[in-house]
């Protein structure tokens, strides 16, 4: 699929996008409490663009017009100035997408040992999604993990070396919510250099499940009940919204 | 002689579990640096650095205490950046120390923004690395409520924010002004350099950016003293490294070598070597932007300066190994894909010398080509290295012009094989009209062409990559 303005004709008798108004513009609570509390972190109240249209993915599924619009109001800032962003970055999704995401990654040192048929082998597993649903397959850029080559992130969740046999468990794991092939995840992994550790250690804890508070920086609930909330409403900064980190994923055993 | 035994000073224990914690990190002496830093003038911490003889370990290899001096004086907010984006493949050192001991690079990062004057500091972190960003969340939690970041750090009357941030997939971002845009919140387009962010950097201000492993190495060398580090490694790369090897070898992982070592002891005394029967066809030094090596240059010193020397770059210190099964058609296109997915398209020598480059690649394969398809590729490699605002072009013209240079026989074999079996003449024969008339006839149209992948225009960052990476 081409990206939009490149193909496809634009709509030139459209106005131009302003910035969204707060009373007619309803965001989701938590969606603008997290927003403002990325806003609070910088100098510049743009810099949260980055982890702002990330926080209105979690919740949209993708960057859609509305999500955008969303952050636009609570940011102060145009829609253009999101798009422009969002559609620079890969994370961040300009068109539908499945609410799992895969991403294999292509590049040399997992090519090199069997990337581009895993690749091909997922994509072919997902190809009726999951229970009706479509997952996000994409080969990705180099994810920073050759030493598990061949590689996946599964929802966040880096999971390798995979032999395409591990592809329908994968895929399951998924389906079920179940830690994505616990064995496989590089959470566990000890370092290779075998001079590192002056003692023996155990395996590090399996990481939850994709989609899990780990992987999470609002609640799982759906969040639709809350829109509505105007500008007038907001929950005050405090909000238990910074960044709150997880320590399931980290703390050993 | 510097040997594969390596003092560990950033991977000691670093499997121990709870070591991403600051309980454990403080019983193995964590933030003892921090107080030892923080009872000394910042100029005396400056010095130390600069003893040391660090240099950068994201790539560029410049001297690490030099850099924090060049940050100018007085009261003013100056910033301090931790470069975590590590996107160059092959690398993955960053991810296993932020990971399993993020404290380190917080008590690293804070020492330095001591030595520096520097108020506000952030770590710019990829996306990707979901675990190792949570890692950091954590540990700065923690590091808040024991006062060793916020205001007024332990009575020293030094202040600092840190704040992690994520990014959300681009490689440019690991070049550091385009990081610094990214970080404003805007597309990660580099800028023109000077002004250099030492002057002019995040928000307009004073800017002083280091990697992940520079910065954690800088607790080490407040706790040995900056001489004492020195005689580590050699004269001009001193102490340990974190090295990425990957690729066709039987132990990929990372290691943490003295600088120095053999390379040869790298990949086959550390990471085994390719597999059983396989030889080493040739390896990147330092990420997939660095020049290609071959066999016989598997004894050159694991070191900036002998790197350099062997025409390459230690560059992240990433390690690439690729065996005598591989084409080196397909190495190379892989590599080109990847630059020309990256390019940001600011500048005209990248964005379409990375396409092109692609494209010719392609015409090779598919037998369009002629050996003289190998000079035009080797000049558009010329023509893009210098004349862009950042590397990336370069990064890519690099290690294809090594390719070439390096691997033409393999190249003009390919050629002829693609032509011979698309029922071409041998265009290594005599028969130079034909061949001439193949050029002519499969060129232009071939060039003008509309990509059959369905590819993104070049320098249009969205949309989905896979259609890149899919049909190779």
């Amino acid at each position: 699929m081409s990206p939009r303005g490149w193909d496809t004709p634009v709509d030139l008798e459209r106005e131009p996008a302003t910035i969204p108004n707060p009373d007619t513009t309803p965001v989701p609570a938590e969606l603008r409490a997290e927003i403002e509390a990325h806003m609070a972190n910088y100098p510049d109240r743009r810099s949260a663009a980055l982890p702002a249209l990330a926080a209105a993915q979690r919740v949209h599924g993708w960057c859609s017009p509305e999500a955008i619009e969303q952050v636009a109001c609570v940011m102060r800032v145009t829609p253009a100035y999101l798009e422009s962003v969002a559609s620079f970055y890969d994370m961040l999704e300009t068109s539908p997408v499945g609410r799992h995401s895969v991403y294999v990654c292509t590049n040399i040192s997992c090519s090199l040992r069997g990337a581009d048929e895993l690749l091909e082998a997922v994509l072919k597993a997902a190809e009726d999604g999951i229970d009706g649903e479509p997952i996000n397959v994409r080969a990705f850029e180099c994810l920073g993990a050759c030493d598990i080559a061949p590689m996946a992130s599964v929802d966040g969740v880096y999971v390798g070396p995979l032999s395409i046999s591990d592809v329908p468990q994968l895929l399951e794991d998924i389906r079920s919510g179940n830690p994505v092939l616990p064995e496989l995840q590089l959470a566990r992994r000890l370092v290779a250099d075998p001079h590192a550790n002056s003692r023996e250690y155990p395996e590090h804890p399996i990481q939850p499940a994709p989609g899990g508070a780990a992987n999470l920086e609002l609640p799982t609930e759906s969040p639709d009940a809350a829109i509505g909330t105007m500008d007038g409403e907001r929950p005050g900064p405090t909000a238990a919204v910074e960044d709150t980190p997880d320590h399931a994923g980290e703390e050993s055993a | 002689m510097a040997t594969a035994e390596a003092p560990k000073l950033l991977f000691a224990d670093i499997d121990e579990p709870g070591l991403a914690t600051r309980e454990v990190y403080e019983r193995r002496g964590g933030y003892e640096s921090l107080r030892a830093a923080l009872a000394m003038t910042p100029e005396a911490v400056l010095e130390q650095l600069k003893a040391s003889g660090l240099r950068g370990r994201g790539g560029a290899g410049f001297a690490m205490g030099t850099k924090v001096s060049f940050l100018p004086k007085g009261a003013m907010d100056k910033y301090l950046v931790c470069n975590a984006d590590e996107s160059e493949p092959g690398t993955f050192k960053d991810r296993e120390l932020m990971q399993k001991n993020p404290h380190l690079l917080i008590e690293g990062l804070i020492i330095a923004s001591y030595a520096a004057g520097a108020n506000r500091s952030f770590i710019y972190i990829r996306g990707e690395y979901v675990l190792q960003a949570d890692a950091l969340d954590a540990a700065l939690v923690e590091a808040r409520n024991a006062g060793y970041v916020g205001e007024d750090i332990h009575g020293s009357g030094h202040s600092l924010s840190l704040v992690v941030h994520r990014g959300a997939g681009a490689y440019i971002c690991g070049e550091e002004t385009g990081l610094l845009d990214s970080l404003e919140g805007k597309r990660g387009n580099p800028r023109l350099k000077p002004p250099f962010p030492a002057n002019q950097g995040l928000y307009q201000g004073p800017t002083l950016i280091n990697n992940v492993e520079t910065l954690s190495t800088v607790p080490t060398i407040i706790r040995m003293g900056g001489e004492e580090y020195a005689k580590l490694g050699v004269e001009t790369s001193t102490g340990t490294k974190l090295v990425s090897v990957s690729g066709h070898v039987q132990r990929p992982g990372n290691y943490e070598i003295e600088l120095g070592i053999p390379s040869r002891e790298i990949i086959y005394g550390l990471a085994g070597g390719p597999p059983e029967g396989r030889q080493v066809k040739c390896w990147f030094p330092g990420g997939s932007s660095s020049p290609v090596l071959k066999p016989e240059d598997l004894d050159v010193p694991y070191d900036f300066d002998s790197l350099g020397k062997a025409g390459s770059m230690l560059g992240s210190g990433a390690i690439i190994v690729v065996d005598d099964s591989t084409a080196i058609l397909d190495v190379a296109m892989k590599t080109a894909k990847f630059y020309r997915h990256e390019s940001c398209g600011k500048c005209t020598p990248c964005r379409e010398g990375t396409n092109w480059t692609v494209k010719m690649l392609e015409r090779i394969d598919s037998g369009e080509a002629t050996p003289m398809d190998l000079e035009i590729m080797a000049s558009v490699q010329e023509h893009i290295i210098g004349n862009c605002l950042c590397v990336l072009g370069d990064a890519m013209a690099m290690p294809i012009g090594s390719m070439i240079a390096k691997f033409k026989d393999e190249f003009e074999a390919h050629i002829e094989r693609a032509r011979l079996s698309r029922g071409l003449s041998d265009v290594a024969g005599s028969d130079l009209a034909l061949a001439a008339q193949g050029t002519l006839d499969a060129g232009p149209e071939t060039l003008l062409a509309s990509d059959p992948s369905g590819d993104q225009a070049p320098g249009e960052h969205a949309g989905d990559p896979g259609t890149h990476q899919g049909g190779a």
